[in-house]
């Protein structure tokens, strides 16, 4: 008989976890948000750092991908020009349910110091966004907050997106 | 009676003027003679209407009708074989023209010339696509800005704005912040127009508090729960926190004797 046999009777039970799949499928899904590759201004280049070795998003399962098709989370690093909107919309079509948007920087929340013509006055004119994020440009600390934001946002919704589209009262 | 303000001009707002201010002007001198510039002046004769140095920089004024010959002249035979810059200024509301120019440079002799040239409201210009390369983008951009039409360009497009905006964004009747089209383009573009009801117009002041919004402003001293409809007036309330706080003076007027 072997003696390091575990003895499930003494020993806690069987090695079991519960859960409900609502917290499953979000601890999946908050745990790899690949956002687009996507840059627009000079937020981009915080992105970037934010996704470099000394930052370094793939510790949070956080890889960018060149593809609407494979991505999740659409960062709107930068300043929005209204011939570009069209195109942004477009790359957020594209993407497959369920997906987040990050607002990065002041320019994308609210046109910031670009008062003309030319400049859409918030990103949330045209896509749905679940994170501001202030700064310009926010530091890349800052944009890991709220990428950890986001996560914390998502691990408290429901896994059928269909309820979140009511619940959150998700823009268009 | 209200001052009158030119319409023609929007953009135009003083915050200050001061009424003996005279604002600085580039001097101006008579073109040296013999030098590089007299001969380049001598070069093109008759088709100079006006010419002078400013900044070391031959100006000359011609005919609009003119400037393929006279750009001609200049690279040809006098050695501007750069044409660094072109395009236009608004003067509508001043003289109802535009004022066209055409910074060019001699490499070898490291001089520039101006070449100023003035076209009325609805009038085209010659395109100089075919003697200077640089002029393709330039003009492009000139039709993209103001709305001058280059002739016999190759590819006269928008270069800057989209190709369905309405206006020409740098002639002084346009809004810094745009007209109606520009303010609702993206939406319309995207959405469609019966969807400018549901996004709502452009908020263009960034101090703006919305006394109604009570999902983004709190309402201190009047708390309401969080996205509650006031819009059909709010509830009057006691100002919970500051009861403990506030002294009635009204009522006992001899509370700071009390503290003695």
């Amino acid at each position: 008989m072997a003696q390091h046999q575990v003895n499930y009777a003494s020993s806690a039970g069987l090695p079991v976890v519960l859960t409900s799949i609502d917290k499953f499928v979000n601890w999946g899904r908050s745990n790899s948000l690949w956002p687009l590759t996507y840059g627009l201004a000079c937020c981009a280049i915080e992105m970037m750092a934010s996704g470099a070795a000394r930052f370094d998003f793939d510790r949070f399962g956080t890889i960018f991908r060149a593809s609407p098709r494979q991505a999740d989370v659409m960062i709107l690093a930068g300043t929005l020009s209204k011939k570009h909107a069209e195109f942004t919309r477009r790359l957020y079509d594209q993407m497959a349910e369920p997906k987040w948007v990050i607002s990065m920087g002041s320019c994308a929340n609210t046109g910031g110091m670009f008062n003309t013509y030319a400049t859409v006055q918030g990103v949330d004119r045209i896509v749905p966004v679940d994170i501001y994020l202030p700064g310009c440009a926010p530091r890349p600390e800052t944009l890991q907050y709220a990428l950890m934001m986001l996560q914390k946002k998502i691990r408290r919704e429901s896994a059928n997106m269909k309820k979140n589209t009511k619940q959150n009262l998700r823009l268009i | 009676m209200r001052k009158y303000t030119p319409k023609d001009n929007v953009q135009k707002k003083s915050y200050y003027t001061d009424r003996f201010y005279i604002s600085p002007r580039v001097p101006r001198s008579e073109v040296e003679n013999p030098g590089h510039f007299a001969d380049v002046v001598n070069a093109l004769k008759k088709l100079i209407q006006e010419s002078y140095v400013e900044l070391n920089q031959l100006i000359i004024h011609i005919k609009s009708t003119d400037n393929i010959k006279v750009l001609e002249i200049l690279k040809e035979k006098c050695g501007y074989t750069v044409c660094s810059e072109l395009s236009a200024v608004d003067y509508l509301a001043r003289d109802g023209e535009f004022e066209i120019f055409y910074q060019m440079l001699n490499m070898n002799k490291a001089s520039r010339v101006r070449v100023l040239t003035r076209i009325k409201k609805d009038e085209a210009i010659e395109s100089i696509v075919p003697m200077f390369k640089m002029a393709n983008f330039a003009e492009r951009e000139m039709y993209d800005m103001f709305g001058i039409v280059a002739n016999n360009h190759p590819y006269l497009k928008r270069i800057l704005m989209p190709e369905d905006w309405v206006g020409y964004p740098l002639l002084k009747t346009y809004p810094l912040q745009g007209d109606e089209a520009a303010s609702w383009y993206e939406v319309d573009k995207i959405f469609g127009t019966e969807y400018r009801d549901v996004i709502g117009p452009e908020n263009r002041d960034p101090a703006k508090i919305d006394r109604y919004d009570t999902k983004r402003f709190s309402r201190v001293g009047h708390e309401v729960s969080f996205g509650e409809d006031i819009s059909d007036g709010e509830q009057e309330k006691d100002i919970e926190y500051s009861k403990t706080f506030l002294v009635d003076y009204t009522t006992s007027q001899k509370q700071l004797d009390k503290r003695k």
